[in-house]
């Protein structure tokens, strides 16, 4: 079986789409000093770029759902986790999570718990490169890049960080 | 089945862990690189994460320990598994029960792991060999045959403070003729590739055949940690006395006590360590416990993210071939 790629849209420009939805979002909602955290990898790629663009002062988190993933009685322990970083205190905080795509709804669940433990966030706002059919729990971004309609054997794969490029695969 | 075949499965994953003694560099990393990745979790404000969150950790212990019971109870609850400790002296053997019987009562309550300590070498071995297939044993120290986690808890304070271990100079000072610590390190030592690996100690506390682990031996304290990048104490067993192995505590002290004089003649940097608990003016002296070199209470810290590791490892092999 060989795999059919094509290359999707201009990544930078989605981004910046992304961040004027936040702008709006953030202004609609009186957030004045949101904190940014970037799901592991490919959401901590899009966050940098976010937090950059939203002018955010506090240092960037990075979140590893390693360790809360639903599938671990299934697929087990990967030796190499980058642990989980989130340099400020998340109390109270209103939360911008970032990943680069939003399929199933597990990874977003899993990393809602993930904040869950480290404390009580005032708001969690969910942003995403891109949003593609499939969702399995009721989850959904308020920001996002592109809508795709894609069939269960298609994959969209972000590569990166430099440059960025955004892929389809397909089993043919 | 020898103890390093028993404890992998037949993808080569942790099945049990029982001793250090014949598991590959690549694995004894493994489990330090995701301890390290668990680290992280003892710093949080909720210090749990649900990877075995409905998984029963039995610790079964025939021996008293303080420090590795409670650092495999905490490790298995920060991973958000039910722990029951049962400390087996004081419990059904004193009935009469059998230990098979102990097992078979245990494994009809649905446990998923055994944590074992005992005072007879290869304990965890046998009971590996006894468990039903679904279940998993972690040797927490049996006899003086091996205690692998220790072990791993001090490569772990190793590498975090010495970063690489070919090239390192490291002395195991002490009681190594009754150490199951000593024997887990040298192991695990010599995979992770340090050459330089002495064992210092009195003559009758230093077994005979020592040198085919690949160790140089000192009788000499100060020659033997001599440059020393890594010093790991021993703790000394008072019961060594009544069996007339050495003179007097006062005099082990002056002959192999660690004082800060003696530790001039190692590294400027170096990193004392003891696995606890630690005889004061014995074989270590209270200034060197609590002085900038000794690094004794990261150790335990570090345990717990050891076990973790280890855990979440063979529970993940484990349901996954399933």
């Amino acid at each position: 079986m060989r795999a059919k790629r094509e290359p999707v849209d201009n990544v930078a420009a989605l981004i910046d789409q992304l961040a004027g939805q936040l702008q709006d979002w953030l202004r609609s909602n009186h957030i004045s000093e949101p904190v940014i955290i970037g799901i592991h990898t490919g959401g901590i790629w899009i966050a940098e770029h976010l937090r950059d663009k939203l002018k955010i002062a506090a240092p960037l988190g990075h979140l590893n759902i390693a360790f809360y993933r639903d599938d671990f009685s299934q697929i087990g322990m990967h030796p190499h986790v980058t642990p989980s970083k989130l340099p400020f205190e998340v109390d109270g905080q209103h939360i911008i999570l970032v990943d680069d795509v939003l399929y199933t709804g597990r990874t977003i669940r899993a990393a809602m718990n993930e904040i869950f433990d480290f404390g009580r966030p005032a708001s969690i706002c969910l942003a995403v490169l891109i949003d593609r059919s499939g969702r399995e729990l009721p989850i959904q971004a308020q920001a996002v890049g592109k809508t795709l309609k894609l069939k269960p054997e298609e994959h969209v794969k972000l590569s990166g960080p430099e440059p960025l490029a955004l892929e389809i695969t397909a089993n043919a | 089945m020898t103890e390093t075949d028993i404890q992998l499965d037949h993808k080569g994953r942790l099945k049990h862990f029982l001793t250090t003694e014949g598991l590959s560099r690549q694995l004894l990393t493994d489990i330090l690189d995701t301890a390290a990745s668990f680290a992280e979790v003892g710093g949080r404000a909720v210090k749990k994460v649900p990877l075995l969150r409905g998984k029963t950790v039995i610790n079964l212990f025939f021996e008293a320990s303080t420090r590795t019971r409670t650092t495999f109870e905490l490790a298995a609850k920060r991973l958000s598994a039910d722990v029951l400790n049962l400390n087996i002296s004081t419990s059904s053997t004193s009935k009469g029960e059998s230990l098979q019987d102990t097992l078979h009562t245990l494994e009809a309550m649905h446990c998923d792991m055994f944590i074992v300590r005992h005072a007879s070498s290869g304990a965890a071995h046998f009971i590996a060999g006894q468990v039903a297939p679904g279940i998993s044993v972690i040797n927490g120290g049996d006899g003086r045959n091996a205690h692998p986690t220790q072990a791993l808890l001090d490569m772990y304070t190793i590498r975090e403070h010495k970063r690489d271990f070919p090239g390192l100079r490291v002395a195991i000072v002490g009681d190594v003729a009754h150490s199951r610590v000593a024997r887990s390190q040298i192991h695990a030592l010599k995979t992770l590739g340090v050459e330089d690996l002495r064992i210092v100690g009195p003559k009758t506390l230093i077994p005979a055949d020592i040198t085919a682990l690949g160790v140089r031996v000192f009788y000499d304290l100060e020659a033997g940690i001599e440059n020393a990048d890594v010093i790991t104490m021993l703790r000394l067993q008072r019961e060594r006395m009544r069996s007339a192995l050495l003179p007097s505590e006062h005099e082990y002290f002056a002959c192999y006590g660690l004082t800060e004089k003696k530790l001039k003649s190692a590294r400027k940097d170096v990193i004392v360590m003891h696995p606890g608990p630690i005889n004061r003016g014995v074989e270590i002296d209270t200034h060197v416990a609590d002085g900038p070199h000794s690094v004794i209470l990261q150790q335990v810290t570090h345990g717990i993210a050891i076990r973790m590791a280890v855990m979440a490892m063979i529970m993940g092999a484990a349901t996954e071939s399933h």
